[in-house]
């Protein structure tokens, strides 16, 4: 079969990078970044060929491609076992584009470089690891290894209070993983088998279990909740995001939230599609309470990283409302969100990081008129938080609308229709918070104190452009992503009896 | 018979040049070339002659309807489908031409008033790009399509009313247009979600057929066609979602004339017109057109009777005439309200680009400092007194026609609303005459007393002049429109073609109005009104102070616009929004949500640091309470074992 090893380069490619920065090579800046770019553009451009010959017809529908699978820990039963199907694919790519991405908007840093991309790279190596493994331990601890680069990525290269930031984020995330892990361990002792395939396909209706499916199904949710992350879990997020350096914050929203989405329809849903369908009311609820309380927030901050993080919460609501709507088009979408809020939130952030680096100014009532000073900027700012809004041939339409129309149409939950209403009615306020940050920032006569203001220089040109032709792109055409999300859609809803 | 690549290449022509002046043009021509505005000027005059050549080619089709093939967009199942296709029937054919006519008229127009702007190529970059999504929205054949280009609409008039984004008036104008807009998108989206839930497409010809059939029927399609309704109100600016038009003058004048005659506002007109088939089977959406654009028509007209400035006279004035439109629709079908657009659309953009040709002269937009302006400007005088006519109503000129039919079919279904359109009229009138007095009557006023005050080009030089060739031959043109567009229906060929009514002979039609009453009643009350501005503020016969004295608290009322900017910007948006509810939830959000993570947090160091004492290391306490333990469970087992 073609492809085999590929995923394990992908995976592990950043990881190398990572080990050979830190205890290989000698400390000289350049050559740091140079080994990180590289490590990270190798991985880049195998997604981007996997994502080329994924085999899209609809025979395909629900396979797992460019599969590996080797015993790793007989006893009991673990594998090392990749492989990428219709809904893990496009994230996989978005990470491993988001992380080359990162290194150049890391170019500047100069703080103790060697460890900063030693950690940066590890991160990704994580992420990846979470959205390739198809055996429930290496996706554990995939997840697990997570938290110790962005603990030291917060607390060495943040900004304000950012070991109070740091350590929440870190002991939230493990409170959530504690519960996952006995999710994890239950589903194993039930079934004796750690692959997800295995698990996803026999259901687990036909063995008897040592506890109630729902009590499993929510030992799960509860991490991914927190990471997506869910009203009311979602009070790390604010603050991880404006203390942490701007690389970690475009992969915290970028890919890292993700992985909660992902994990939601991977597990919670597919393994347990009944209970699903059972509390996915309470799900809904907390989606359309996370669009309208998160973007009502949204509007008061004042801090330039917290408007944007608190505007994640917002969108999220929407991944969540798709996800467990259950309908095939609600689910397309919620996924298609997940890829569309990476992109264009990952833009943001790295716009919002670059006006702070250069005007050494954070707060918005201190900006104004900036658009004569830093042009480019703006522009490319406009787009990114008009895609953020959701307007027309930028990504974020194109996955809001397929949220709305698969929800509204949904037969699972009871009342779907006034709680997707509910939510299209977070589009009116997204607006008006994006629309007022652009004014407050860029609008307005220009300020004496922002004269002579760097705008974009060549490489960071290069990334905000790479990032803005891929949100175009998938605005314009949709299918370019949605042709592969259907596909790791379909199985999912077999198992939902649509 | 037009080939369908070439009704593509109507909307994808402005694209072209957009594309061309932003990526090419602006990086690397020095900004003082005129080169954007001739690639704008070709690609939308390409785009006019395809859309005469479409025009021609409907009228001479079977049904007045010619099938373009289309795209695939997304599929996502084999049940859901979401094609670009276009449209090509008689609606979309006078739209097309509506637009393109405009918006060329506009194009050249801005060659002579942005002279000289910094912002030059972007200007004109966007106004190819807003023209564009006009033209894509006229010929969308499927209500997702239709709503991309609305939205695109609306973000184009968001760009170009914030086109000089340094000054905070326009700024916030641009933000309140785009987000008033988008809570009747908001209404218009639910209506599609609600289609689509009951008839899994969003296509269209197949919604028309299943209203026509009335498969689709009852509550689901009045409330389907009143969400629908709702983003027409938002983007036509009807009340109570008005307030952002005035406010949108804050662009370059020719973008207002482009917003108020022929794109932007006429998007709710016409979408309306377009979804009629749904509105024609549901009573009580029809009705609410009606009630609203009757309603719309009178109350904005009241606030148009006593602005100074001149371009908001006539942002009230197209909020008015919109009204018409809308009641037309709800009361007498497509081609009453299209035909009223259709002829609008030309001696708005009239009215617009002289209020800019007044401005250029001036420097200011205040009437009351102009004045006498007819002997500096004759072209300029002359044209906008014709469209001033057109506008009240005029024998024979075009609004005359249009405004008939409305006023005439409101009679026949809702004479309440009839009665507010006849005064309506006179109040048009009035005000139209009362912005021609003050403007170019009496002597000269001084102008703007800073010249340089106004942001970007809108400063003046001096004595006031006639504007450049340039700027008074589009006048010209769209003076000989707004006399002779509304012949068009004088023979009944106009309603004919957009699907009802019989054609009769061009003079018996033109005099047909003279043998009825109603258009001698209209004719009295536009002559009253003309007579009364006349004087009040051409003779001086009467006082404007006294009668505004004598009117006090309605004249406040009027002046005040009836005070919906304080109640949706201070009360309902800053104070019970922003500062309540929004206010609550982040302190909600900081204190408890937040509070409690951290109480959690701070609950576990509390507990370790008293449950700390019990673990001393003294073997013998370990002891003691290992006993007490035992007992403890002994004692327990006895009693409830």
């Amino acid at each position: 079969m073609i492809g085999s090893g590929y995923l394990t380069m992908i995976l592990f490619l950043p990881a190398a990078g990572a080990v050979l920065i830190a205890f290989v090579l000698s400390n000289r800046e350049q050559v740091i970044r140079w080994t990180a770019a590289i490590f990270t553009f190798v991985p880049l451009a195998l997604s981007v060929i996997l994502f080329a010959l994924f085999d899209r017809s609809p025979e395909a529908a629900g396979l797992i491609q460019f599969e590996e699978e080797v015993l790793w820990i007989a006893p009991i039963n673990a594998y090392y076992h990749l492989g990428v199907d219709g809904l893990s694919l496009p994230l996989m790519a978005l990470t491993a584009f988001l992380g080359f991405l990162v290194v150049l908007i890391s170019w500047k840093i100069n703080l103790r470089v060697r460890e900063y991309f030693a950690w940066l790279l590890l991160l990704e190596t994580s992420i990846l690891g979470v959205f390739l493994s198809l055996d429930l331990l290496l996706f554990f601890i995939m997840w697990e290894i997570e938290v110790i680069p962005m603990y030291f990525l917060i607390t060495i290269w943040g900004a304000g209070r950012k070991e109070y930031s740091a350590i929440k984020y870190v002991v939230y995330t493990l409170f959530g993983s504690a519960f996952m892990l006995a999710g994890i361990l239950s589903l194993y002792f039930t079934t004796g088998s750690l692959s997800m395939l295995e698990i996803g396909n026999q259901g687990l209706g036909l063995v008897q279990s040592i506890m109630p499916a729902a009590a499993i199904f929510f030992l799960l949710l509860i991490g991914f909740a927190i990471k997506l992350p869910v009203f009311p879990f979602h009070t790390w997020l604010p603050d991880a995001h404006t203390d942490a350096p701007t690389a970690v914050s475009v992969m915290l929203a970028g890919v890292l939230i993700k992985m909660g989405g992902y994990g939601m329809i991977r597990l919670c849903v597919t393994m347990f599609p009944t209970v699903a369908q059972q509390y996915a009311v309470i799900l809904v609820i907390l989606a359309i309470i996370g669009v309208l309380y998160g973007a009502a927030v949204t509007m008061r901050q004042t801090d330039f990283k917290r408007l944007i993080a608190y505007s994640s919460i917002s969108h999220m609501g929407y991944v969540l409302l798709g996800i467990f709507a259950l309908g095939r088009v609600s689910l397309v979408g919620a996924a298609l969100q997940m890829v569309s809020h990476g992109l264009v939130t990952g833009l943001l952030f790295a716009m919002v990081g670059l006006v702070m680096h250069n005007t050494h100014e954070r707060d918005l009532r201190k900006f104004g008129g900036l658009a004569r000073q830093i042009p480019v900027i703006t522009v490319v700012f406009s787009i990114a938080g008009l895609a953020s809004l959701g307007l027309p041939t930028t990504s974020g339409f194109a996955a809001e609308f397929l949220v709305f129309i698969g929800s509204y149409s949904s037969t699972t939950v009871p009342w779907i229709q006034g709680y997707t209403i509910l939510g299209v009615l977070g589009v009116v306020v997204t607006a008006g918070y994006i629309l007022w940050m652009l004014q407050r920032v860029f609008y307005g006569p220009p300020l004496e104190q922002y004269d002579g203001t760097a705008d974009a220089d060549v490489l960071e040109k290069a990334y905000m452009f790479a990032l803005v032709a891929v949100i175009m792109l998938v605005g314009i055409y949709p299918a370019v992503i949605t042709d592969v999300l259907k596909l790791g859609i379909a199985p999912v809803i077999g198992l939902l009896g649509g | 018979m037009i080939p369908h690549q070439m009704v593509w290449l109507i909307f994808l022509l402005p694209l072209f040049s957009f594309v061309i002046i932003a990526f090419v043009v602006r990086p690397l021509v020095r900004p003082e070339s005129r080169i954007a505005g001739y690639i704008t000027i070709a690609a939308i005059g390409g785009s006019l002659a395809l859309s005469i050549w479409a025009l021609f080619s409907v009228m001479a089709a079977p049904h007045h309807e010619i099938p373009v093939p289309d795209i695939t967009w997304v599929v996502i199942e084999d049940g859901v489908t979401i094609h670009l296709g276009l449209i090509m029937d008689s609606l979309t054919a006078v739209m097309l031409i509506v637009v393109t006519v405009v918006s060329l008229m506009v194009q050249i127009y801005s060659q002579g008033y942005m002279h000289g702007d910094p912002g030059y190529h972007r200007y004109y970059a966007f106004m190819s790009l807003f023209t564009m999504s006009m033209l894509g929205l006229v010929l969308a054949d499927n209500l997702v399509f239709m709503f991309v280009f609305w939205e695109m609409v609306g973000l184009c008039s968001y760009f170009l009313i914030g086109f000089w984004f340094h000054k905070p008036s326009a700024a916030d104008a641009a933000k309140k247009a785009f987000i008033v807009t988008r809570l009747g998108d908001f209404g218009f989206l639910a209506g599609i979600l609600l289609l689509y839930l009951n008839t899994g497409t969003f296509d269209i010809h197949e919604l028309h057929e299943l209203a026509i059939t009335g498969v689709l029927a009852g509550t689901v399609l009045t409330w389907a066609a009143i969400g629908i309704f709702a983003g027409a109100v938002g983007k036509s600016a009807q009340f109570p979602l008005h307030v952002w038009l005035p406010d949108a003058m804050e662009g370059p004048t020719p973008v207002s004339a482009l917003i108020h005659a022929a794109t932007m506002v006429a998007a709710g007109v016409f979408l309306v017109a377009r979804m009629f088939p749904l509105f024609q089977h549901s009573t009580e959406a029809l009705t609410t057109v009606a009630i609203i654009g009757g309603i719309t028509a009178i109350f904005a007209a009241s606030m148009g009777l006593v602005m100074n400035d001149i371009k908001r006279v006539l942002a009230y004035s197209t909020i008015s005439q919109l009204g018409y439109m809308m009641l037309g629709l709800g009361t007498g079908g497509v081609a009453i309200g299209i035909f009223h657009l259709f002829n609008h659309a030309f001696f708005k953009a009239l009215l617009f680009l002289g209020a800019g040709s007044v401005n250029h002269a001036t420097g200011t937009f205040d009437m009351r400092l102009m004045g006498g302006l007819r002997k500096y400007m004759p072209w300029t005088y002359v044209t906008f007194v014709i469209a001033s006519l057109s506008i009240a109503g005029i024998w024979p000129l075009s609004g005359f026609w249009s405004k008939d039919e409305v006023v005439i079919s409101a009679f026949a279904s809702q004479p309440v609303l009839f009665y507010l359109a006849m005064i309506t009229v006179f109040m048009t009138a009035f005000y139209m005459f009362r912005a021609v007095f003050m403007t170019f009557g009496g002597e000269y006023r001084g102008g703007a007393p800073d010249a340089h005050g106004h942001g970007g080009q809108e400063s003046h030089h001096g004595q006031p002049h006639e504007s450049p060739r340039v700027m008074t031959i589009p006048l010209i043109i769209l003076a000989v429109l707004s006399i002779f567009s509304g012949l068009w229906n004088v023979t009944g060929h106009f309603g004919a073609f957009m699907g009802h009514g019989e054609t009769h002979g061009f003079l018996e039609g033109l005099f047909h109005p003279f043998t009825l009453s109603l258009p001698w009643i209209s004719l009295i009350l536009a002559g009253l009104g003309i007579l009364l501005a006349y004087a009040m503020y051409s003779k001086f016969w009467i006082s404007a102070e006294r009668v505004g004295g004598m009117f006090k608290p309605l004249h406040t009322l009027f002046y005040r616009k009836y005070w919906f900017d304080e109640l949706y910007e201070n009360i309902i948006v800053k104070n019970a929004l922003f500062r309540g509810l929004f206010g609550g939830f982040e302190q909600f959000d900081n204190k408890a949500v937040d509070g409690a993570v951290n109480g959690v947090a701070n609950g576990v160091i509390a507990s370790g640091r008293a449950i700390r004492y019990a673990q001393t290391g003294q073997l013998q306490l370990y002891g003691l309470f290992m006993g007490i333990g035992i007992l403890a469970i002994i004692f327990v087992i006895y009693f409830f074992g």
